[in-house]
């Protein structure tokens, strides 16, 4: 005889009838804010990888009269162990470069632009950078290496400030998950108060009084933390086909963010719903507890 | 088996509704509790099933003091103590075998232990085609009887029942006594609170009198023949 039986007819409650749905509304809310810092991190990640490769060093253009310091430069860079390459952009896809801001009319010798050097570097073995700015500085005052760092750093900071954002979005949902349950067990305690008195008098130990509710608690949960995670799973899908609408000039170049997720940050957000329906199962379970340690 | 010194009870911060009861019920005794309405049968019950705590006075169960019990072992007291409440205190959407069940279910049995127990003792108080029915369906003396055979189901060592008999008539109130006196001579300790002066009368034990609240223990009377 597997015929599931509550002694406590909790299933029959009204105000569980809502649990579910808040729950999946929560689990939703929280998977949405949780799989937007996870896209962050994944992109950061990506802009590290991809940038940290590739430097650019900044030539002013000669005094009046000098000697051009873009061969000596070159020579320098080329020379030092851990560069892969170092070429100059020419004059010309200088002038591209700034055509936008400010016409083609005027010529980079009449600007007198810096020139700007392209350098690849091995990420396995790069060169010390700390060094190579001195030496650089010696071969032409004012050359500049410029290594995106500050750039990404800020990028970074920015990221981690939006994640710090949204973990504590997923904190205070939690709390209210926890609050919605603490009140929806309360009601159910006060609903059967007539059972539970009965069912506590003849002997039942608080644990298997409190097991009837932990048990409902975390099926509801895992009901209403599955309908959630369908919900943010759709969302996600749903912006990554619009995101791929938009990408009309290539992968790179999208209105809206990529919003895939790395393999391993699915079992993260799939996580979700269990963690709903623990949250579920241990708040109801001390509720009771609680509220039974009242009785004689 | 049961020990009151100078117990006194009140409800929250009203009057004593009990006071001064001293008593020491041997095991293996058969007290009739009786008194007019309202002068405290059923609170002294609740003190007996631990279902309240006496605002003074010392309560000793089993041997053990009730008040430096610790209270994860009150569990295990309560199962030896079978209740027949004066309102029944079914529970609506189990049926009449589930409740019945209910003690055995908390105390862990197995469901084909539990199975045989209930639907024969179901069928001794006469409601072996009533094994399904809600409580709800059910006339007020079938109800009581429900309430009986729950109260005896765990074969409790302290039996305390409150006016068992007051909704069936005369022929099945000397049948559920007979499985009281049955269930004493196997070992149990009973109580039995009763307006029927014609049951104590005619069963002639012990006698717990109320009268307002204090206790008149009489001498237990010679037991008839009948
Ligand atoms: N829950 C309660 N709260 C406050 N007072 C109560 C409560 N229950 C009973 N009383 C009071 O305690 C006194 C004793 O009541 P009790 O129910 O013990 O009497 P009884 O002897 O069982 O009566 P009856 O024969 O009518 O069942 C009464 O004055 C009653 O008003
Ligand atoms: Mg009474």
């Amino acid at each position: 005889m597997l015929r599931r039986r509550l002694d406590i007819p909790l299933n029959r409650d009204g105000s569980v009838r809502f649990l579910p749905w808040i729950i999946a509304l929560m689990v939703y809310l929280a998977g949405l804010a949780l799989s937007g810092t996870l896209v962050l991190q994944a992109a950061l990640d990506h802009w590290n990888r991809s940038l940290t490769g590739t430097l650019t060093v900044q030539v002013p253009p000669a005094e009046a009269g000098a000697p051009d310091p873009l061969p000596a430069v070159l020579a320098l860079l080329r020379g030092t162990p851990g560069v892969v390459s170092a070429e100059p952009l020419t004059r010309a896809a200088t002038a591209k470069l700034i055509e936008p801001w400010l016409g083609s009319a005027l010529t980079p010798e009449e600007l007198a632009l810096p020139r700007l050097v392209d350098l690849r570097i091995d990420p396995a073995a790069p060169p010390d950078l700390a060094a190579l700015r001195t030496r650089l500085a010696a071969a032409a005052p004012g050359a500049a290496l410029d290594d995106h760092r500050l750039w990404l750093d800020r990028l970074a900071a920015l990221v981690m400030s939006i994640e710090a954002t949204a973990l504590a979005i997923v904190a205070l949902i939690g709390g209210a998950a926890v609050l919605t349950v603490v009140f929806t067990t309360r009601a159910g305690l006060a609903v059967h108060h007539a059972v539970i008195e009965v069912l506590h008098l003849i002997g039942a130990r608080d644990g298997y009084i409190a097991a009837q509710f932990q048990r409902q608690a975390l099926e509801l949960g895992l009901r209403g933390g599955l309908v959630g995670l369908l919900l943010t799973v759709l969302t996600l899908v749903g912006i990554g086909h619009a995101g791929a609408a938009t990408a009309l000039f290539g992968e790179d170049v999208r209105l809206l963010p990529s919003l895939r997720l790395a393999l391993w940050q699915w079992p993260l957000l799939a996580a979700l719903p269990l963690a709903a329906a623990v949250i579920a199962m241990l708040t109801a379970r001390f509720t009771v507890l609680r509220a039974l340690k009242r009785m004689p | 088996m049961v020990r009151f010194e100078n117990v006194g009870m009140r409800y929250g911060a009203g009057p004593e509704v009990l006071r001064d009861i001293t008593m020491d019920l041997a095991a293996g005794s058969f007290h009739f509790l009786t008194g007019p309405s309202g002068a405290g049968k059923t609170s002294l019950l609740k003190l007996m099933y631990l279902a309240e705590r006496p605002s003074r006075g010392l309560i000793s169960l089993f041997g053990r003091d009730i008040a430096t019990t610790p209270r994860r072992e009150l569990p295990a007291i309560r199962r030896k103590i079978g209740v027949v409440f004066q309102d029944f205190r079914l529970i609506d959407h189990l049926s009449a075998f589930d409740n019945v069940a209910l003690p055995l279910r908390v105390a862990g049995l197995g469901e084909e232990q539990i199975h045989e127990h209930v639907t024969e003792l179901l069928r001794w108080v006469g409601l072996a085609d009533k094994l399904n029915a809600r409580p709800a369906t059910l006339s007020g003396g079938q109800q009581q009887r429900v309430a009986i055979a729950r109260a005896v189901i765990g074969r409790p060592s302290l039996l305390l029942a409150d006016e068992p008999t007051g909704n069936v008539d005369d022929e099945m109130a000397l049948r559920l006594l007979r499985l009281f006196e049955e269930m004493n001579k196997l070992g149990t300790t009973l109580v039995i609170a009763t307006h029927n002066e014609a049951l104590v009368t005619r069963f002639g034990h012990a006698r717990l009198h109320l009268e307002n609240g204090e206790l008149t223990q009489l001498r237990a009377r010679e037991r008839q023949a009948g």
